[in-house]
C-alpha cells in the first residue's frame, strides 16, 4: 500500500482526502474548519485525526494540498473592449482557478483607481490591444496601477508594443511579463497567462497567506482548489494514455457564495453551416457565477428564477418559500432540518444549476437574411455532451440529485440555448473531486480509476 | 513603414461571402494589416475591432440593399468610441433599386462615410484611395 494525502484548504473547511495508489482506490476522507487566521496546521492536525478514526493510522508516502482559504486567488483585470480583451482577460484569470473580484473595460478611472487600492487583489492581470493594435488604454492603466501603488504582482499581457513601455511605467513593481491574450483580433490565446498566474501563485501567494507553514509538512500547494477541479474533469473527460476518460463532460459546483460550471468539449456547432460569432471558446472553460450560490448570493438565485418559479419546484406557498430562503440568508451555516427547508433547499439548487448551466453554455439563433435561414451560434454548443458531473453540499447531500441536476438540461422553453440533450449525471457524493486533480499531477492513472469508482450515477436524464 | 490597419467585413444581416473575401485577399496583398470580420457584422463589431486592433480604416460592405439603413449612424458611434477621424468606406449594393450613384455617394458622405463604392468596382480602385487618404507612398 502506498497512501497519499490531498488537502483542500477550503474558505470554510478543510478537507483532507486518502487514497492508495498502489491498488488505486479511496482510503477515506474528512473535514475539519480551516484554521487560516491563527495557524492553518491547527485544522489540518484535526481533519486527519478524524481520518484517522475511520481508517486507522495511515503514513503518508506524498502530501499535496490546494487552496481556497483566505478568499482563494484573488484577482482583478483590465482590458480594453468589454467583448474582447476584457473578456479574454477574465476567461484566463477563471481557468486559472482565481477568484475574478471584477474585470475592468477602456481606460481605468479615478473612480476605478479608489476601488483597485480598497479590494488590493493579490495579483493584477493588465491587459488591452491586439499585438500592434491600442496601446494608448494600456498604457494610461498602468499609469494608473503605479499610482496607485500596492505590493501585488502585475502580469502584462496585452498588445506585445505597449509591454516594455508599461514595464517602465511600473518599475519597482514586481511585473511579469507573458504572451498576448489576444495576439490578432478574435484568437484567445490564454495559456501562457495561466502558466504565469499558477508561477505567481506557488511562488508568492501561498506564502503570503499563511501557508508557509503547511508548505514545509506537506510536499508542495500546487494550486488554487478551482484549478484542481479543471485538471480533474479534464482527465475524466480525456483519459490517459492507458484509461480511456469518459468523454466530453459538463461540471456543476453549487457552492454557498458561487457557483462554478465547468465545459470540457469543443461546443462546435452541429451544423457545419452555422456562423459562429463573439470569441472562440476555450476547450476547458470555467464560468464562475457571483450572484449564485446557496446562502450568501441565495438572492441573486430568486433575482435570476423568481420567487413564482422556486415556490412551484418546492410545492409551497410564495409566503412560506420566501421565509425560509430568508432564514437561509440569515443563518449562512444552516442546513436543512426538515421537509419544507429540504425542498426549498432543492428548488434553489434546481435554480442555481439552470441560471448557471444557462449561462455558461452557448446560444443557436436563426437569422432571416436575402439567402434565407442563417444560423448562428455564440458561445459553446453543449448539446451532445452526455455527462454532467455535479458536487456542492446542496447537491451531494440529497436523493433527489439526479431531477436538480434536470434543471441544467436543454429547456424546449428556452430552445435556443445549447444545454445538454440527454446525460448521464455523476454525483461527486464523497466530495473528492479537487483532491483527485491534485493526485493527477503525479498520479493520473489512480486518480482516473478511483473517480471512476466514486462518481455515483444518478440516472440518465433529460428535460 | 509600419503596416496600415483595415477592419472589413459585410454589414447587417447581409450573408454575401465572396466579394469580402476578395477584398481581404486584395487588401493583404497590397501590404495592409486586414482584420476580416466576415459576414452579419453590427456596427458595434466593426467598432469593438477597431478599438482593440487601433485600425486606420472601417470597410463596410453591403450587397443585400439594406446598407443605408445598416449604416445609419455608425460615424457617431465611432466618435462617441473614440474613433474619431477614422476613414470610414461603404462599398457593393448599398440602396435598393437603381438610383443614381452621385446622389447615393452624397447621402452616404452626409452619413458621415469619407468615400462609396458603386457595384462592380474593382479592388484596386479601393486600394488606390485607401493610399491617398492614409498617406501611403508606393
Amino acid at each position: 500500500m502506498k497512501p497519499v494525502l490531498l488537502i483542500d484548504f477550503g474558505s470554510t473547511y478543510t478537507k483532507v482526502t486518502a487514497v492508495d495508489v498502489d491498488a488505486p482506490r479511496l482510503l477515506g476522507t474528512a473535514n475539519s474548519y480551516t484554521t487560516v487566521q491563527t495557524d492553518i496546521n491547527d485544522g489540518l492536525a484535526d481533519a486527519l485525526d478524524k481520518l484517522e478514526q475511520t481508517t486507522g493510522r495511515l503514513v503518508f508516502c506524498e502530501k499535496y494540498a490546494a487552496s481556497s482559504a483566505a478568499g482563494g486567488l484573488r484577482m482583478l483585470a483590465s482590458g480594453l473592449v468589454p467583448e474582447l480583451t476584457a473578456e479574454a482577460a477574465k476567461t484566463a484569470s477563471l481557468g486559472a482557478g482565481a477568484k475574478v473580484l471584477k474585470t475592468y473595460a477602456f481606460k481605468l478611472t479615478e473612480d476605478d483607481a479608489d476601488e483597485i487600492k480598497r479590494l488590493n487583489p493579490d495579483i493584477f492581470l493588465l491587459v488591452g490591444g491586439t499585438d500592434g493594435g491600442n496601446t494608448d488604454c494600456i498604457t494610461h492603466n498602468a499609469r494608473v496601477l503605479a499610482e496607485i501603488g500596492g505590493s501585488y504582482p502585475v502580469i502584462l499581457a496585452g498588445n506585445r508594443n505597449a509591454a516594455r513601455e508599461c514595464e517602465r511605467i511600473l518599475e519597482g513593481r514586481e511585473v511579469h511579463i507573458t504572451e498576448n491574450v489576444m495576439p490578432k483580433f478574435g484568437t484567445l490565446n490564454i495559456e501562457p497567462t495561466q502558466k504565469e498566474i499558477r508561477e505567481v501563485f506557488l511562488n508568492r501567494i501561498v506564502q503570503a497567506k499563511g501557508m508557509t507553514k503547511a508548505s514545509e509538512l506537506i510536499s508542495g500547494i500546487m494550486m488554487p482548489t478551482p484549478s484542481a477541479v479543471m485538471a480533474a474533469m479534464k482527465l475524466l473527460a480525456e483519459g490517459t494514455k492507458r484509461q480511456n476518460g469518459i468523454g466530453d463532460l459538463v461540471a456543476v459546483d453549487v457552492g454557498g457564495a458561487t457557483t462554478d460550471i465547468y465545459s470540457v468539449a469543443e461546443g462546435l456547432p452541429d451544423d457545419p453551416r452555422t456562423s459562429l460569432k463573439g470569441l472562440p471558446e476555450p476547450y476547458i472553460k470555467r464560468t464562475v457565477e457571483g450572484d449564485i450560490g446557496m446562502r450568501y448570493s441565495i438572492h441573486g438565485i430568486v433575482d435570476a428564477a423568481g420567487i413564482e418559479k422556486i415556490a412551484e419546484i418546492a410545492g409551497l406557498p410564495e409566503e412560506r418559500t420566501s421565509e425560509i430562503i430568508e432564514m437561509f440568508a440569515a443563518n449562512t451555516d444552516m442546513l436543512p432540518n426538515d421537509d419544507e427547508t429540504q425542498r426549498v433547499d432543492e428548488a434553489l439548487a434546481s435554480m442555481a444549476v439552470r441560471t448557471a448551466v444557462t449561462r455558461h453554455a452557448g446560444r443557436l439563433e436563426e437569422v432571416f437574411g436575402i439567402g434565407g435561414l442563417k444560423l448562428v451560434q455564440t458561445g459553446k454548443n453543449l448539446l451532445n455532451v452526455d455527462k454532467f458531473i455535479v458536487t456542492g453540499g446542496s447537491l451531494i447531500h440529497t436523493e433527489h440529485t439526479g431531477r436538480i441536476a434536470s434543471y441544467g438540461f436543454y429547456d424546449e422553453e428556452d430552445e435556443t440555448s445549447l444545454k445538454p440533450k440527454h446525460a448521464e449525471v455523476l454525483v461527486d457524493r464523497k466530495y473528492i473531486i479537487a483532491a483527485m486533480g491534485l493526485l493527477s499531477e503525479h498520479y493520473p492513472d489512480a486518480a482516473l480509476t478511483i473517480m471512476k469508482e466514486e462518481l455515483v450515477k444518478d440516472g440518465t436524464c433529460s428535460k | 513603414m509600419e503596416k496600415k490597419t483595415l477592419v472589413i467585413g459585410v454589414i447587417g444581416a447581409d450573408v454575401h461571402a465572396v466579394g469580402n473575401q476578395i477584398l481581404y485577399h486584395a487588401f493583404s496583398d497590397a501590404g495592409f494589416n486586414v482584420v476580416n470580420l466576415g459576414v452579419m457584422v453590427s456596427q458595434e463589431e466593426f467598432i469593438n475591432a477597431a478599438i482593440e486592433t487601433n485600425a486606420d480604416a472601417i470597410i463596410v460592405s453591403s450587397l443585400y440593399g439594406q446598407g443605408e439603413l445598416d449604416c445609419r449612424g455608425l460615424r457617431e458611434k465611432c466618435d462617441e468610441a473614440g474613433l474619431e477621424g477614422i476613414l470610414l468606406y461603404v462599398g457593393g449594393n448599398i440602396v435598393i433599386g437603381k438610383q443614381p450613384f452621385d446622389e447615393v455617394e452624397k447621402r452616404f458622405k452626409a452619413m458621415g462615410f469619407d468615400r462609396s463604392f458603386p457595384p462592380g468596382t474593382a479592388p484596386e480602385v479601393d486600394i488606390a484611395a485607401l493610399k491617398e487618404d492614409l498617406h501611403i507612398e508606393d
